[in-house]
């Protein structure tokens, strides 16, 4: 392809100052958490004296160790459920077609462009009268239940391609349906359970609504539920609020960087498929 | 079409298998196909089970507490539609709804226009590393949590903020203001900081529909001496339609369900300048105690929102086909 050398410069300055937009908000946020605790710095500016020291009392003010603890234990309780139940109810949809499939799917598909917001207000009286309220449960619960459209749908949408010959021979082989799920169709559904469950981790992890409404304590909501809730204590201390924030979105970050590709189809194909 | 000679032999051994194996499935489960429909009916029940005791019921009640006054605490007392009048009225909850539209031209607009026009750019002058180096770094965003991008944003935008500094820098003092704070500037503050968010989702969904592009189309047009403009306008827009369709049903439900960059950045204000139904919607069931309004509202949001997708829906389907 030949390209004018006007253009290939423009387009490359143009992508050099979009990542510059994308970069510098982080960057300016890293300089200030470097400043004297309290003090109101310029956006960028490199500080005379680096304080390292306030991301030491970020992490402790933050109680990160509890907060990561609260957030894995979330993630750990929602995803590997979400995942199980989902994966069987796409199977039973997608590839047994159970009678009444049809109106199974449009059923979960309604819920896709459902908001959170639709539904939050029940939830807290939900949760109140089964008395999980302000318990990390009273995320789970309804977590799981608002992946349900988007996870069988995806599932779903695997084993409606699977070809019937597949479990036609298992059956020959005297399997039952739950063998014929467990030994012959999981396995091969991995990938996409793979990117299914990245996916909902994170979705977990920056989960805000619900851990806002349904849990007081930051120590026991989702890292983002826990972030809304520092920044409103500290609002007025910039620079530790910007360490604070620093280590709060460091784990999201780290997981990015190492499984940069994986993260990035899976989004592309929850996008597409949603 | 008449399958070559060659073709046909394996073609009928095969169905063969499948009969014989059809056959020999249906006898090998004794009970036949009732006891097949029951176990999978066990298969979804869990999955539904749960959808409809934490989905599906609170719909059913949204709509339901929409029909009355409630504080959370005293007996409701019915009122009818008069909560929906109230929301279809009252220009304050009113004006939420109207914002959320005015974010669509930020959460929406901006980023598949600009994703398509970043999009193309990488594929003709990025193809190599600075290309991919670009997708990861603008692709960021959309991995942290929107709580953490409202936070670096506030401060961006701030009265101290980078976004001032950089105005002093160039001579442009005058123009320097808290921009979240501002009546003027609030709300499309809070729309760039979702362009931001999202302008890497379109970009990335973006490319990868263009790699799925017949290179013989641009070459033909090459050929017939069509500019680059007019290479994007005749060629890739069309080709992608279904892709922006998918930025645009993903933007659009950003738009008009936001609700954590609003709460963290501005909380509404200043006044309600900043006010989406999202955020109404929790201060007035959380806040000011009127679950039935806030309910009323929430049921627009939702009937709001499929009124605007389905469209767009047809739009990608119809290409389709």
């Amino acid at each position: 392809m030949k390209i004018a050398r006007g253009e290939l410069y423009t387009g490359r300055l143009l992508l050099v100052v979009l990542m510059a937009i994308t970069i510098v908000p982080f960057a300016s946020m890293f300089t200030t958490a470097l400043h004297p605790s309290g003090s109101v710095p310029n956006g960028l500016d490199w500080p005379a004296d680096a304080r390292w020291g306030n991301f030491v009392d970020a992490f402790n003010v933050a109680n990160m160790t509890a907060l990561l603890s609260s957030s894995v234990f979330i993630v750990l309780a929602t995803v590997p459920v979400s995942l199980v139940i989902s994966t069987m109810a796409g199977f039973a949809i997608g590839h047994l077609r159970i009678p009444g499939s049809r109106l199974l799917l449009l059923l979960f598909v309604f819920g896709l462009t459902l908001p959170f917001e639709g539904i939050v207000t029940p939830l807290y009286f939900l949760a109140r009268q089964m008395g999980i309220l302000n318990t990390r449960v009273a995320i789970v619960l309804p977590l799981i239940g608002l992946f349900m459209p988007f996870a069988v749908f995806w599932m779903r949408a695997h084993f409606v391609n699977m070809p019937s010959e597949i479990s036609e021979a298992a059956r020959i082989d005297g399997a039952g349906t739950w063998d014929l799920f467990w030994r012959v169709h999981v396995p091969l559904a991995r990938p996409p359970i793979a990117s299914l469950g990245i996916l909902m981790s994170i979705w977990t992890w920056n989960q805000f609504l619900l851990a806002l409404v349904l849990v007081e304590d930051p120590t026991q909501r989702t890292m983002a539920g826990a972030l809304g809730a520092f920044q409103g204590h500290y609002a007025t201390d910039i620079p530790l609020l910007s360490a604070g924030s620093l280590l709060i979105l460091l784990p999201t970050l780290v997981v990015f960087v190492l499984f940069q590709r994986q993260v990035v189809t899976a989004l592309l194909q929850g996008s597409v498929k949603g | 079409m008449l399958p070559a000679r060659g073709l046909t032999e394996p073609r009928i051994a095969r169905s063969d298998v499948k009969v014989r194996a059809r056959w020999a499935a249906r006898t090998l489960s004794a009970g036949g196909s009732a006891r097949q429909a029951v176990i999978g009916w066990l298969f979804v029940l869990p999955a539904l089970l749960i959808y409809a005791a934490f989905v599906l019921q609170p719909l059913v009640l949204t709509v339901q507490y929409s029909l009355y006054r409630w504080d959370g605490v005293a007996p409701a007392t019915w009122v009818g539609l008069s909560n929906y009048q109230a929301v279809l009225t009252d220009p304050n909850l009113f004006g939420t709804i109207f914002n959320a539209f005015r974010l669509i031209v930020f959460f929406s607009f901006i980023p598949v226009t600009l994703g398509l026009v970043v999009a193309s750019v990488i594929r003709r002058v990025a193809a190599g590393s600075l290309g991919t180096f670009a997708r990861t770094v603008l692709f960021l965003p959309q991995v942290i949590p929107l709580v953490a991008a409202g936070i670096v944003w506030s401060w961006v935008l701030s009265l101290t903020g980078i976004l001032n500094q950089l105005l002093r820098a160039l001579g442009l003092a005058a123009l320097t203001r808290a921009w979240l704070g501002d009546f003027d500037t609030a709300l499309p503050a809070v729309g760039v900081i979702g362009t931001w968010v999202l302008l890497g989702l379109c970009i990335v969904l973006l490319l990868t529909g263009m790699t799925k592009i017949d290179p013989a189309l641009y070459e033909s047009a090459r050929l017939d001496g069509a500019t680059a403009v007019r290479e994007f306008i005749a060629i890739t827009v069309p080709s992608l339609r279904n892709e922006i369709a998918v930025c645009l049903t993903v933007t659009v439900i950003a738009a008009l369900a936001s609700f954590d960059i609003v709460y963290v950045s501005t909380g509404g204000g200043p006044g309600l300048a900043t006010m989406v139904p999202g955020l109404q919607i929790y201060v007035l069931a959380f806040s000011a105690r009127q679950v039935g309004l806030a309910s009323a509202l929430a049921v627009v949001l939702v009937v709001l929102v499929l009124i605007v997708i389905l469209p767009i829906q047809r739009l990608g389907r119809g290409s389709a086909q």
